[in-house]
């Protein structure tokens, strides 16, 4: 959902510029070629994902991204470097003990420190 | 094996990271390409990893099963989009049931591998995971953080005795 979400160049640059500052929706569709109608949709398609929140302010929908969202995903994404890092040690490893079955070249000796 | 490089954009829920190994392209690539191979990394240290089937072809799939200390298994499968030996991989990640078959409840990630030779004896290689939302990588990490959480305990125990 939020791939889907952000996707779309538009709503990425969305996302982005309501980090900091809130914006109508009016203001929004004044950024972009595109009807009102399509930025609507845009913004509720982040809506749905939890990027951003719409409240109504007097006749206006004020768009805000939800700095929430986003640092769980940083949070993730850095759980998730730690798993791969953890893989690729594995990885290392494997590759420095095993004999070079190729036949394209020479086994290269592993280099001294490089497991870090 | 050194990590030269890790990008985490937060909007795409992409992770990029970068290692450079002393070994030849083709070696790097066996470790994806041998059952035998993969299944010594691709598991977490206290989930190894079990490779059942092993087609690395386009519409091709592995399947493989990770071990819990409790002896729960874990099953998942990848579905090979691309492959070009010894540069290039794609697959689909996913969670699958107790058959091994795709389980479509939940989510799948993409990976894809860049492998590429610098010529001094030295291969680099990329792997990026995208995500399809952060319920996907909260699910994903839900078991990495357990045994996180476990060797944590292990070591206090260590340092309790």
């Amino acid at each position: 959902m939020l791939f889907h979400a952000l996707s779309d160049t538009t709503r990425r640059d969305i996302v982005r510029r309501t980090m900091h500052d809130e914006h109508s929706v009016s203001a929004i569709a004044r950024w972009y070629p595109m009807s009102f109608a399509a930025v609507q949709k845009h913004v509720a398609v982040l809506e749905r994902a939890g990027l951003v929140t719409k409240q109504r302010r007097g006749r206006e929908q004020v768009v805000r991204c939800n700095i929430e969202t986003v640092r769980t995903a940083r949070r993730l994404l850095d759980e998730l470097e730690q798993l791969w890092r953890t893989r690729l040690e594995q990885f290392g490893d494997l590759l420095a003990e095993s004999p070079s079955d190729t036949t394209s070249g020479p086994a290269t000796e592993p280099q001294p420190g490089a497991t870090t | 094996m050194t990590v030269i490089d890790v990008q985490k954009d937060t909007d795409a829920l992409e992770m990029t990271i970068t290692a450079e190994f002393a070994a030849p392209a083709t070696s790097v690539w066996q470790l994806w390409a041998d059952p035998r191979k993969l299944e010594k990394w691709w598991g977490p240290p206290m989930f190894p990893a079990t490779v059942e089937e092993h087609a690395l072809t386009p519409g091709g799939s592995v399947t493989y099963f990770m071990t819990s200390p409790e002896d729960e298994r874990f099953r998942g499968y990848w579905n090979i989009i691309a492959v070009d030996e010894p540069e290039r991989l794609e697959f689909e990640d996913g969670f699958a049931d107790a058959d091994g078959n795709p389980d479509s409840t939940k989510p799948a990630t993409i990976i894809r591998v860049s492998i590429v030779e610098r010529g001094d004896g030295v291969t680099r290689m990329t792997s990026t995971t995208s995500f399809p939302s952060i319920e996907a990588l909260e699910e994903l990490l839900a078991m990495g953080m357990e045994e996180g959480m476990r060797l944590a305990m292990d070591q206090m125990d260590d340092l309790l005795v």
